[in-house]
This record gives structure tokens, sequence and C-alpha cells, in this order.
């Protein structure tokens, strides 16, 4: 333990996600080395972010103004939403530049362990924003994990009466791997892989 | 298949031991506390990744050290695999093979494959239906080790589904219920899908098992008792009386959500997932009754065996996986009166490698003479 603010900033780093105790103490003493110009930089960019960034109305994602710039960009297709996670999730998959349509941004994924239903999750947004819109396709781009399967199975089963077509990425090998080296659970996924989903 | 080499790092009592393997028999010898069973314990970690003695890994680390290393050099079919898993509490494990690193720990599965048999083994018969259920469970990973995700996902997915049973058992009747129950089909639907692999699985399992118990069990229990009636196993589920059990998952998983549904009141009632694999029970009969609270202690141990020999008997007719299981009897013989013991003892002397532990010398039946290694405050001496 340390003495009073230093670790009180050790605690404070330490609530930070993928930062331990060890790490926490390591930036800690770091920050207290470094030049204070640089710490009140960081400080300021700290105070700036959450003045500063909101959610965009429309799709929930981290921005600037109003509306996200995706949103306001009207050269993307309006017909296609594609819904994540978080916004994370959008940077990587405006990386691939193979997506022209939109998104919706949940805020996370249905786990009844941490007490997060749907209500809890941007649903109500999407399906305001599927009943005004010219949307005709709808991609489920949640996680391939058990939470983000159910959100996605639970999302295809709302929107299933509105007609719409709702698709869902496909999951199985990693593209650059060898076949031989793939586990069992993906290669099967490989091999069930294309779906469209169907409830 | 057999181990050739163990070799330990900050496992259980053992800052380091090495300890080189033969094919056959060996005996480890020594008083009790004194590390045994911790090595056993290491050879059967490299088959399952999991102890045979506690849930949690945490045990396994020795007092003070932050990781434990397990390494193990087996031979199958004539080819030297060298394994090794690196256990670190609260984390994943990490898992080499031939020095090369897994992606997951669970891709060491299947390689090495062992039966043992201990002291706790008798709770297959007097224990409760978990006992039963994971017996299979273990079993069907180490046959088919891609089960070892379908089970890691069906306590997933049963997980939240009891979660969100549970936030709804408060509040019945109220306007969030319909909210609640849409979510809920969702899991119904993810629960039947994972649960009816699993229970095909263990069908299947059962089918394989079921003429190679009662052949087990007659061999070792005495022969005077044997007209007690056959021994016999039979699964049942919880999805229904009527409901064939064939490892149709399909037809499994339609009959699950169709019992869900007949279920749905009770299980909002009660906030518990009441249908699926976990609510299963493998049914041990010895002639027209149950062998629990109807079989005798003699009788029971027969049946704990026969199960255990049938397992072995299961894995080495399954040529194409590198050779018979190594077997393990940790302090059995202890356990066993003379007869059952004498049986055992022939019935296991002729396998690939045969590792037994017991207290003293006398315990370890005059079929089973091999190696011996005694083993006394964590170190380990080859004896002969």
């Amino acid at each position: 333990m340390y003495e009073g603010v230093v670790q009180d900033l050790i605690d404070e780093l330490g609530r930070l996600p993928g930062v331990g105790p060890k790490s926490a103490q390591r930036i800690a003493f770091h920050l207290l080395a470094a030049d204070p110009v640089d710490v009140r930089r960081l400080v300021h960019v700290l105070t700036e972010v959450k003045d500063k960034v909101r959610f965009c109305k429309t799709c929930g994602n981290v921005a600037e103004q109003e509306e996200c710039r995706i949103c306001r960009d009207p050269r993307r297709d309006r017909s296609v939403i594609c819904v994540v996670e978080e916004s994370k999730d959008v940077v990587a998959i405006e990386k691939t530049r193979e997506f022209r349509g939109r998104y919706h941004v949940l805020g996370g994924a249905i786990s009844p362990i941490e007490g997060i239903g749907p209500d809890d999750l941007r649903v109500r947004e999407l399906m305001t924003r599927l009943a005004d819109d010219e949307v005709t396709e709808l991609i489920l781009a949640t996680d391939p994990n058990l939470e983000g399967e159910a959100t996605a199975t639970y999302l295809a089963r709302l929107v299933k009466p509105m007609g719409l077509r709702v698709t869902r990425l496909a999951s199985g090998l990693p593209v650059g791997g060898d076949l031989e080296y793939a586990d069992e659970v993906t290669l099967g996924r490989a091999f069930e892989g294309r779906r469209l989903i169907d409830v | 298949m057999r181990v050739a080499h163990l070799s330990l790092r900050d496992f259980r009592s053992y800052t380091e031991v090495e300890l080189p393997l033969d094919a056959g028999v060996t005996a480890l010898i020594g008083p009790n506390g004194q590390g045994k069973t911790n090595l056993v314990e290491a050879v059967g970690y490299l088959a399952t990744l999991g102890s045979h003695r506690v849930a949690q890994d945490a045990p396994l680390v020795r007092l003070g050290a932050e990781r434990a290393v397990v390494r193990g050099q087996v031979v199958r079919d004539d080819r030297s695999l060298l394994l090794e898993v690196e256990i670190t509490p609260g984390k994943a494990n990490r898992a080499r093979v031939n020095r090369s690193p897994v992606p997951r720990a669970r891709e060491m599965l299947g390689i090495l494959r062992s039966v043992l048999f201990a002291p706790e083994d008798l709770a297959l018969v007097k224990g409760d239906p978990a006992e039963r259920r994971r017996f299979l469970d273990d079993l069907l990973v180490l046959r088919t080790p891609r089960y070892a995700g379908v089970r890691a996902d069906y306590d997933r997915v049963l997980k939240q589904r009891n979660a969100l049973l549970r936030s709804g058992a408060g509040v019945r009747r109220s306007r969030q219920d319909s909210v609640d129950l849409r979510t809920l089909e969702v899991w119904d639907s993810h629960l039947s899908t994972a649960g009816a692999e699993l229970l095909a699985g263990r069908i299947d399992l059962v089918e394989g098992l079921r003429p190679l118990v009662d052949k087990a069990y007659q061999a070792v229990a005495e022969a005077s008792f044997a007209s007690a009636g056959p021994a016999a196993i039979d699964y049942r589920s919880s999805l229904g009386e009527d409901v064939p059990l064939v490892a149709d998952r399909d037809m499994l998983a339609a009959a699950m959500l169709n019992q869900i549904s007949e279920l749905r009141k009770a299980e909002l009632e009660r906030g518990i997932t009441l249908v699926g694999p976990h609510r299963d029970e493998l049914v041990l009969k010895l002639g027209p009754l149950p062998a629990k609270g109807y079989a005798s202690h003699g009788e029971s141990w027969s049946f704990a065996l026969a199960l255990k020999l049938a397992a072995y008997d299961l894995l080495r007719a399954e040529t194409d996986a590198g050779g018979e299981p190594v077997l393990v009897l940790d302090d059995v013989f202890a356990e066993l009166d003379g007869h059952r013991r004498e049986r055992l003892a022939t019935l296991v002397a002729g396998a690939e490698q045969v590792l037994v532990t017991a207290a003293v010398p006398e315990d370890v039946p005059e079929a089973l003479t091999g190696a011996r290694v005694d083993v006394m405050g964590g170190e380990v001496r080859r004896i002969r």
C-alpha cells in the first residue's frame, strides 16, 4: 500500500479494463515521473472526451455531433443496417471497406448473468428505425459467442414479422490459416457455415 | 499407449520431480500424505485437463508458487509426444505439444487417454446423479474430445437461462413478465440445440457401454452373488417417458423444446431449468432392483469397478485412437475385499501400462508385481 493519493491513483487505474494491480502501479509511477505538461494534456483529453463525445441519436455510435459521421454521410446505403455490439465493432467493420450501409450499435449483448436484457440494449431504437426507414436488409454482426448468438436470435425473431431480409455474419475458418490447424468447433461451424437466419 | 516420463514443477506437494516410467505395472508405494496420489493425479490431468479430486485448479499449485507445470512424455503407436500444461489458477491453462503451443489447452485432449480407479468411485453407485453424469461426460470427452466444447457451451447456456429464470421468479404477473418470456424463448432454443447434442452423445455412449458393464460386473463380482441378476445401465432423460432415446439430434432438440414448454409454469415459479441433460440420470440396476439403496457395500464396489472397466474396454476397442488407455489404480486395493482385489488385479494385469498407488507393498496384489517406486516426503526412488 502506498500513501494517500498515490494509492488512490493506482486504485483508479486498476479499475480500467485490462489493467491489473501490477500494471496500474507501473502506469502510476510512470505518470509521477512524467513531464507535467504531458500529464496535463492527458487530463485535458480525458475531460474533453467526457464533455464532447456523445452517442449518435440514430445509431448509438460514438459521435461528436448529434449524429455520427456515418449516419450523416449521404453516400451510405440507407437500405442496409448492420447491428453490432459496440462502437469498436463499427471501426473493425469500417476497416474492411466492404460495407456501405449504416450501423446500429446495441451497447452490449443479452446476458442474464450480468443482468443485461433487451431493455438495456438499444433494441427499441432499432425497431423504430426499421419501422420508419427504407431498410430492406438487417445484418446481424454480434459477436460469435453464446451471448452474441442469443442476441442475434432474439433480434431475428423480433423483426421476422416485418418481412426484412435478415442475415448473420458467417463464422468459420480464418483467412490465411490451414484447415488442419482449425479446432473442431470452428471447423464444424464452417461446415454448417452458410447461414440465412431462419426462425 | 503409455507415459514414458512424468515431470512436475510446483504441482501439489512437489517443487520438482522427475519420474521415468516403464510399460507394464509400476507400483508407487509410500505412507499417506507423501505424494503418491499427486503423481497419478498429474497423469490424469494430462489426459482430462482436470483433477479427479478437486474441481478447482488452485489446490493443484504448490502453496506459494504462481503456477504449476505438468509434463509427460507419451508413447503411442511407437510415436513419442511431449505434452506440457501450465496451470495458473484463475487463468486459462497453457498447453504445448512437442514444444509448440496449441491455441487452446482443450486441443491436447485425446492424445493421452487414461482410466482411473479411485476410492471416490464408490460414489458412482452410492452418490448423487451428478456423479454418474460426470462419469458419462468425462468419458464422452475422452472418447471424442469435441464434446469438451459441447459440454462447456451447454453449461454456459444453462447458467444464462437460470439467471434469467431467477430474475423472473420474483416478478410474476407484472408487466415485465412478457418481455422476459420473449428473451426466454431465445435461451430455450439455444439450450435445446446444445442439450440435444450432449444428450445424443450420452445416448450413443450408454449404448456402447451397456453390453460391457454386465460382462465386467460378472468378472469382478463373486460367483455366488453374480446370480443376483445381470448388472444393467439405463439412461433416464428429463424429456419425458415417451421420447425414444436414439441419438437423433433434431428429434431430441424438438422433444426438448416441447418438454420445456410443458414445464414453463413450473420453471418460472422455481426459477431453475428443469429440462435437459443436467437433470438426467444413469440408472444402475442389479436384476430388477436399482443398485442405489439396494446393493450391498461389496456389490456397490463391484458395480463401480464394472463401470470403470467397461469404460476401459470401450476405449481399448477403439483401435484408431492410439492403443490401450493408461490404467491408474489409486489406493483402490485397500478398499476391496480379498476376492474383488484378486479379480480386479487379474483383469488389469495384462494392460499396456498400469500405475498403482498403495500405502504398503502388501496392498498390491501379487498379479500386479512389476516395477516399484517408493514415494516419501516428495521424493521418488526407484526400488526395482
